[in-house]
């Protein structure tokens, strides 16, 4: 599975991974946590399910993990990983993030160990961090935007200090990554 | 035979908490085995936490050993973040589709399922009081937790998020100043006690618990999130037989009824809004 945290200049980010991923045949599911304002979300929201070539959508609650999809976390609510399903949660925001990206890492981590991969995008803080370093614990792989290429670098460099990542990459590359690391599936 | 002994979610983790979960159960009776695991780990690893134990082994033998230490983790396990007028939108559907039904009655009976520490109750009856509907209905708000509806019974709320709540209330068609049904101190906000008039907060557990009336409205926004699909589809055959034909079951804008047994026996009311209405 693969996981993607993003804040603030992260949804530009995530739709340039997107655009370079096949409509069909993409052998792993995809769930994104990106912060974003309660009220303002939909517009974006709208775009990105738009513009993904793959099939891209809000979680319902106990919604089946699905190869070749996106799933992002609804507003206000944590979304996390159960083995075959997804799970959503109102408990207290983590780092002030609800949804909060260590929550998606951690029970991804959990539920799918080393097959993990995750990606951190652009943002304003340290939410991500935690999360990714479990991943890499249970021998899952981190993915980080290159903070130079992040309209803000700092949720990117929080999670390059706190572990050691695969690859650090401008988004436009994380795309053709993705498929090399997943040709063997396919 | 090596894919099944390494298959997602048997790790190690996941193995004690569903050792917990089935010890509690044994010593206490309390049941949250089929509640959603992914959750349950956060809130366990919480208590590890407050509790300053180096794991859950230690907070296992810490719980069966110590019915004090049980009653804390019960507080932890079972407390659900809640909010006033959460989702405005969905207080404008109930507005606009429910009450002018509810006003042909002479009297509702209104549930709100798992109320934490009620702050979905007094926004139901502040928009009750504002439709003037209120002395014409009664809130059975139930919890499993004591503890949450005790705290629900005060009407006392911290004062912070009051700014949030405002903004909900006005977005949720609020017609007054939110700021007359409380008095706030310096950390908190009084509710006045004449939006309790019409509340009973009681305790009922949707695990094990049956119905115990039949209702015009049930809402349960936001607490079957927490259960797994088993348990879900026992609440949902638990509020389709306490509903009345034509009654109305509100849940959080997350859920959905589809895939349950009962899925057939409602209509959308305000589909995005998570309002069904049940026909059969």
């Amino acid at each position: 599975m693969i996981v993607i945290g993003g804040s603030l200049g992260g949804m530009r980010s995530l739709s340039q991974i997107l655009q370079g991923l096949p409509a069909r045949g993409f052998p792993l599911p995809i769930a994104v946590v990106l912060h974003r304002m309660k009220d303002a979300d939909t517009v974006l929201f709208d775009f990105l399910k738009e513009e993904s070539p793959l099939p891209a959508r809000e979680v319902l609650d106990k919604e089946p993990i699905l190869p070749g999809h996106i799933f992002l976390a609804p507003a206000d609510y944590h979304l996390l990983v159960e083995p075959t399903h997804f799970c959503l949660s109102i408990d207290e925001p983590v780092l002030h993030a609800r949804p909060s990206i260590d929550v998606l890492f951690e029970s991804a981590a959990d539920a799918y160990g080393k097959s993990v991969i995750a990606i951190v995008l652009s943002g304003a803080n340290r939410d991500g961090a935690d999360g990714a370093a479990l991943i890499k614990e249970k021998g899952g792989r981190v993915i980080v935007q290159d903070p130079a290429t992040a309209e803000s670098g700092i949720m990117p460099q929080a999670t390059l200090d706190a572990v050691e990542a695969d690859y650090i990459l401008p988004p436009e590359r994380m795309g053709p990554l993705l498929l090399e690391l997943t040709e063997h599936l396919r | 035979m090596k894919a099944s002994l390494n298959r997602a979610g048997a790790d190690p983790a996941t193995l004690q908490a569903h050792d917990l979960l089935e010890a509690i159960h044994r010593r206490y009776g309390i049941d949250f085995r089929a509640y959603a695991l992914s959750s349950v780990k956060r809130r366990l690893q919480k208590q590890i936490d407050l509790e300053d134990l180096p794991s859950l082994a230690a907070l296992q033998e810490q719980v069966l050993a110590d019915p004090a230490a049980m009653a804390r983790l019960l507080a932890t396990l079972t407390i659900h973040v809640t909010a006033m007028f959460r989702d405005p939108g969905f207080y404008i559907a109930l507005r606009n589709e429910v009450l002018p039904l509810l006003r042909t009655y002479p009297f509702s009976r209104i549930w709100v399922a798992g109320c934490s520490t009620g702050e979905e109750v007094y926004s139901l009856a502040i928009l009750l009081e504002e439709e003037g509907l209120y002395d014409r209905c009664r809130i059975y708000a139930t919890d499993l937790s004591d503890e949450v509806l005790n705290k629900a019974r005060t009407g006392i709320f911290p004062l912070s998020p009051m700014q949030e709540y405002t903004r909900n209330y006005q977005q949720a068609g609020g017609s007054r100043s939110f700021a007359e049904y409380y008095i706030a101190d310096s950390d908190f906000a009084i509710f006045r006690s004449a939006l309790r008039r019409n509340i009973v907060f009681a305790p009922h557990n949707l695990v094990s618990d049956t119905s115990f009336n039949e209702f015009h409205v049930i809402l349960c926004r936001n607490v079957m999130i927490y259960f797994n699909r088993s348990l879900q589809e026992r609440v949902h055959c638990l509020f389709h037989e306490s509903l009345l034909t034509f009654g109305y079951l509100g849940l959080g804008r997350s859920e959905n009824i589809r895939f349950t047994v009962h899925e057939k026996d409602y209509e959308e009311v305000a589909a995005k809004e998570r309002l069904y209405r049940k026909i059969k």
